[in-house]
């Protein structure tokens, strides 16, 4: 290729860049416009022709954990210190116990084929399938009955088995695409099967785990209407607790809110970054591998 | 494990004598290399029996029962199939049923179409691809909640910039300035929610279909180049053999997952104006939780897990067919 054509190739790729820029700009100017009104004033955030320069304040992300309720009183917490802490804590437990069940069950699945497989593996996906509304009605009235209903123990459990068939597909679909003759070779030499899953198919998926987790974090972390029923005040996430306040006094404060939304969202934003290679599987449950 | 394991497979496995099996007793039976796959199995299916299945049976006895879950220790009393005849003769739940298909079909429909374009936009190398890819992948990863409160404040009739620019626009078009309002009708309102629902689901099509695209050989096209094929017979030839299997998937997919739609109209509309935008699972949220009408709560429940089951079994019979086509070179 010659130094011509280069650079030929160099300007319509930039071009295509420049079109790009502007439609990937536009798509994600609802998310854009969030972050920027939780930087502004209440003057700037409401003020039209809207603001895209704009003396940056960092006063609506402390009003989200503090504030006053009366004028002129002390500022008093206001609970989302724990929300997010919730948040975190349920997410975190509920999917590694998940990873753990799902990743016994996917080399299960994967390894050691039992009669009747497909049924198991279109049951765990049905069970992901279903609408969680459905599944809503009679776990609330049985964990009232248990006295599970705002307990963590009771959220935890249920969003571990929310967790599974997402963590078995994903993590089977890893599995799956693994060279076999290496575990056989080792099965050739002496390997028992214990050795063989902890010393060759585990190391080879750590990545595939790390994203299965990670993915299975957002999903837990964006889950709306389980926390909306089952959780008190002392167990309650960030989108239940958004979405009451949303009609309240709070609901008209626009920094507020934003400043709110973009503490809930840009964990989820930087991680779909790290996780763009593994994205097409997830949000397929493993069902479509690039 | 003795050293000499078979090297092909393992299911099949070293013959084991019956008094051997017997000397390592029952944790020897529960080891045995034939009961591996199952014992890998059982910790995850007894989970979702216990949190998932039992429930959903425990509701699909409620379907035949008067219950209400406010009063957990009034026992349930019997109605039979009266629940189901209530629902299928209501005209109100049929209401809900077109109002979520209205939306399925809109919101389904334009994924379909802008997720396709942007897949087109983005199936070449260019610089910084990765990065702008990223910006426009970011909707879909978010909570459906989330969304719906996004567009509760671009919707906001005095401060919204969604109104506001449509009031600029009509400004600058007709000359007349007048307040846009956008929730206020029916047919606005079910626009909303579709404008809204197609905007976080695009992506999702875009990244199926890419994944099509990126997997059309490249020598295909410099073939049709040299046969001159017009830009329209390239396409309908080469590319779309290649993504038609996924475009289906992804045709399904955002059916079965759009049919299902209730954080957003819940935040966005809470099914207003009148119950013109309620779908079936706000409605199904209503009678359980607001009207606690348990019984008739989970025979609708019942009704609707149908309608999921069939799309499912269609949605994995055409992945089990992608796979299957794997002379079709898509792979």
């Amino acid at each position: 290729m010659s130094k011509r054509d280069i650079r030929a190739v160099g300007i319509a790729g930039w071009g295509r860049t420049l079109g790009a820029a502007i439609i990937s700009l536009i798509y994600f100017f609802p998310v854009l416009f969030i972050i920027l009104t939780a930087f502004k004033t209440r003057q700037d955030a409401l003020a039209w022709p809207m603001k895209f320069i704009f003396a940056p304040t960092l006063s609506n992300f402390v009003s989200v954990f503090f504030r006053t309720s009366v004028e002129g009183g002390d500022a008093e917490a206001t609970g989302f210190g724990l929300y997010f802490f919730n948040s975190v804590f349920i997410g975190g437990t509920s999917v590694l116990l998940a990873l753990i069940i799902g990743t016994a069950a996917a080399y299960g699945f994967s390894r050691f084929p039992l009669r009747g497989n497909d049924t198991y593996l279109f049951m765990i996906l049905t069970t992901r399938m279903m609408p969680p509304i459905i599944a809503i009605i009679p776990i609330f009235v049985l964990f009232r009955i248990f006295g599970l209903s705002g307990t963590y123990v009771g959220i935890i459990a249920l969003y571990t088995a929310f967790n599974l068939p997402f963590s078995v597909w994903m993590v089977k679909s890893f599995f799956d695409d693994l060279d076999r003759d290496i575990e056989d070779a080792a099965r050739m030499d002496g390997s028992g099967e214990w050795r063989v899953f902890k010393k060759i198919c585990l190391p080879q998926v750590y990545a595939g785990l790390a994203a299965t987790f990670v993915f299975a974090v957002i999903l837990t972390w964006n889950e709306f209407v389980f926390a909306l029923m089952l959780t008190s005040p002392e167990t309650r996430t960030v989108p239940a607790q958004i979405v009451r306040t949303i009609g309240g006094s709070m609901g008209v404060d626009w920094g507020l809110m934003s400043a709110l939304e973009t503490l809930f969202i840009i964990p989820v934003v930087l991680v779909t970054f790290a996780l763009q290679n593994q994205l097409l599987r997830g949000v397929t449950f493993g069902t479509i591998r690039r | 494990m003795t050293t000499t394991a078979p090297f092909q497979t393992s299911d099949t496995t070293i013959a084991v004598t019956p008094a051997e099996r017997s000397a390592r007793g029952f944790l020897g039976w529960l080891m045995a290399p034939e009961r591996r796959g199952a014992l890998l199995i059982t910790p995850a299916i007894v989970t979702l029996v216990v949190v998932n299945i039992f429930p959903l049976l425990w509701s699909y006895g409620l379907s035949f029962f008067s219950y209400n879950a406010k009063y957990i220790t009034k026992p349930p009393r019997w109605n039979g199939l009266g629940n189901y005849i209530d629902l299928f003769t209501d005209p109100e739940v049929w209401g809900r049923f077109q109002n979520t298909a209205v939306i399925v079909v809109g919101s389904v429909f334009l994924q379909l179409v802008i997720g396709f374009l942007l897949a087109l936009l983005f199936a070449k190398e260019f610089p910084l691809r990765r990065y702008l890819l990223m910006l426009v992948l970011a909707p879909m990863m978010l909570s459906l909640s989330a969304v719906g409160v996004f567009f509760r404040l671009f919707y906001e009739p005095t401060f919204g910039f969604i109104p506001r620019s449509v009031q600029a626009i009509h400004f600058w078009l007709t000359g007349v300035d007048e307040p846009v309002v956008i929730l206020d009708t029916p047919v606005k309102a079910t626009l909303a929610i579709v404008f809204a629902d197609a905007w976080m689901w695009s992506p999702f099509v875009m990244l199926l279909v890419l994944a099509g695209l990126v997997s059309v050989p490249k020598y295909l096209y410099e073939a049709a180049e040299i046969d001159r094929a017009s830009a329209w017979r390239r396409f309908s030839t080469i590319t779309f053999p290649y993504i038609r299997s996924l475009l289906l998937l992804a045709l399904l997919f955002r059916t079965i997952e759009t049919f299902k739609i209730f954080d957003v109209p819940y935040v966005l509309t809470e099914g207003g104006p009148g119950t013109s935008t309620e779908t079936v699972s706000v409605y199904l949220f209503r009678v359980a939780f607001n009207y606690f009408r348990t019984g008739s709560a989970s025979a609708l429940g019942y009704i609707v897990l149908f309608g999921v089951i069939v799309l499912t079994s269609l949605y994995l019979y055409a992945i089990q067919a992608r796979g299957s086509a794997a002379a079709e070179p898509s792979d």
